[in-house]
């Protein structure tokens, strides 16, 4: 079953297609990539998903429902989490404060919970203390949970951004560029993580460069070039695919 | 669990409690004006501080909670501090509907619509708006509070009145930072497009921010129309707004025991130097120019939250042992 279907997405930023009548589906408990030449659209698919963007005509089916038009905060709440390309975390907070914050949209004490701290809230409050070192735990940070988000290692900042969404409790997480700056065993420890994501029964979209790493750990590979899909498939279909050769790699296939 | 911190703020607060007994009628009076001050500063702060919203307008807040228990008492008869919810929530519902349409606005776009807010409250009173606000004279023959049967009319009396209610917030507004909704707020003032994508409702959470900062900034107007006995228009002038804005972010942003040091700073220090009064603006301005070269996040910057995470590691240093 697919968890997640785009169907004919079209963005345009002034007189600039951005993402030109894009369709493809996710099937639940896989993980998919997205590649594509730099300025291709990858992450502007992404945020026509997540929100960030309203698509100018298409859909956008997760779990049933039509995205398109809801505001962030809504479809995080639905199920669909994400980390961003140029790393946005928390700067001044410690990172256990970063994973709760996607803790908060699975929490409800309000104000007046919070100013007279009612047992609900410190039952609350205790949970989702527990959740976040959890999540911390999962991604390999638990030690550091009092450093300030900016003072981790560019690649440990990766996985905080990871360990929020998944505080999110989503049931799909978009991941963009996640070995962005990570050296080769932080990249080697990242692929046992996405798939221990999977594990979790997350399904998994992710935007990578690395091609060794999207080879190694997705099932299926959407190829995006200026905007529009020119292939789709397994891994060995994508890779002796002479559109995509041409499109993407450029003619010299050495590179794979 | 009692901590060694906690016992320190109680003895200061105690020791505090005890300045009227030593100190004359002046100078009395000059605590309780810091402390009307430290509270509405104390509810700036949920806006600017720790929300990160540049409010400039805050004393538009302050005046509607004034002029509404200066109206409701003087010609309803209805006794000043029965009049305190009600001028919050009106001043919090005013909050609402000012900020909705402007939530949105970011940094200096929102500061000048603010002043704007605060410019059109003070005109809108001199103009006798409904013929309720007295026109540029005020509103005068307000009564003094009664708290249990007790007359409040002497300095201190209202001391005790006025920092009993700072002592109320700081508890309350202490938790509240501790919270979610602490929380929340401080991820919108970090990074609003992330606090988005981590599920928080962002134009819910400003919204609140400025309804609760309104609010609070009402109720202190109810006990400035009792201190005052008079109100006019003068007194929620945009120079008011300017000098709450000064004491957080002089005292430092979004830290509580920040925006105490700042009240006492802005308010206090120019009754000390009275001589000097004509020079208190150069003051001011060098000082601000000052703290944004030298310690832009203020005297007190906000200490990290405290998270009691020992029963997560007990385990591993079991192992360890």
């Amino acid at each position: 079953m697919s968890l997640v279907e785009l169907k004919n997405l079209t963005k345009t930023f002034g007189g600039l297609l951005a993402v030109n009548d894009v369709s493809f589906s996710v099937e639940e408990g896989s993980i998919v990539g997205l590649i594509g030449p730099n300025g291709a659209g990858k992450t502007t698919v992404f945020n026509l998903i997540t929100g960030n963007y309203i698509p100018d005509t298409g859909e956008a089916i997760f779990d049933g429902k039509d995205v398109v038009g809801m505001q962030t905060h809504r479809i995080v709440n639905l199920g669909i989490a994400r980390t961003f390309q140029t790393i946005r975390l928390f700067k001044s907070l410690n990172a256990l404060e970063n994973v709760l914050s996607g803790c908060h949209c699975r929490m409800k004490s309000g104000v007046f919970a919070s100013m007279f701290r009612t047992p609900a809230q410190r039952a609350e409050e205790k949970r989702v203390l527990e959740k976040a070192m959890s999540e911390l735990e999962f991604v390999g940070l638990k030690d550091q949970w009092d450093t300030q988000a900016d003072s981790l290692s560019y690649g440990k900042q990766r996985l905080l951004e990871i360990a929020r969404a998944l505080a999110t409790e989503p049931k799909f997480i978009i991941l963009d560029e996640p070995a962005g700056g990570m050296n080769d065993q932080e990249t080697q420890e990242l692929i046992e993580l996405i798939k221990a994501i999977r594990e979790r029964g997350i399904t998994v979209l992710l935007i990578e460069h690395d091609m060794s790493l999207v080879m190694k750990i997705c099932e299926h590979l959407i190829v995006l070039e200026y905007g529009a899909v020119i292939a789709e498939g397994d891994p060995e279909t994508i890779k002796n695919d002479p559109r995509v050769i041409e499109a993407y790699l450029g003619a010299d296939d050495d590179l794979l | 669990m009692i901590k060694k911190q906690d016992i320190l703020c109680l003895a200061g607060a105690a020791v505090f409690a005890c300045a009227p007994l030593v100190l004359d009628a002046y100078w009395t009076d000059v605590l309780n004006n810091i402390g009307l001050y430290a509270i509405l500063a104390l509810s700036l702060n949920i806006i600017l501080g720790q929300c990160g919203l540049f409010q400039m307008g805050h004393a538009a807040f302050f005046a509607v909670g004034a002029y509404t228990s200066a109206i409701l008492n003087t010609m309803f008869d209805i006794p000043l501090l029965w009049t305190m919810p009600l001028a919050g929530i009106l001043a919090g519902l005013f909050g609402l509907i000012v900020a909705r349409p402007i939530i949105h606005l970011r940094g200096d776009y929102l500061l000048i619509v603010t002043i704007g807010i605060v410019e059109i409250i003070r005109i809108a009173l001199i103009n006798d708006v409904g013929g309720l606000t007295g026109g540029a004279n005020g509103i005068f023959g307000i009564d003094r509070p009664m708290l249990f049967g007790l007359k409040i009319k002497r300095p201190y009396q209202f001391f005790y009145l006025i920092w009993g209610f700072c002592a109320v917030t700081i508890f309350l507004f202490h938790r509240l930072e501790n919270s979610r909704f602490g929380r929340a707020l401080n991820y919108i003032k970090d990074d609003d497009v992330a606090a988005e994508g981590s599920g928080i409702d962002i134009s819910r959470y400003k919204l609140i921010a400025f309804v609760i900062g309104a609010f609070w900034a009402g109720m202190v107007g109810t006990i400035f129309a009792g201190k005052m006995k008079i109100i006019s228009p003068e007194s929620f002038s945009f120079w008011e707004s300017v000098l709450l804005f000064t004491i957080v972010i002089l005292g430092g942003m979004g830290s509580i025991r920040g925006v105490l040091l700042g009240a006492f700073l802005i308010i206090g220090l120019p009754e000390l130097f009275r001589d000097f009064a004509s020079a208190r603006m150069l003051v001011f301005g060098a000082a601000m120019i000052a703290m944004m070269i030298f310690r832009t996040q203020g005297l007190l910057p906000p200490l990290p939250r405290k998270y009691d995470v020992s029963r997560f590691f007990s385990k591993a240093e079991g192992e360890q042992s």
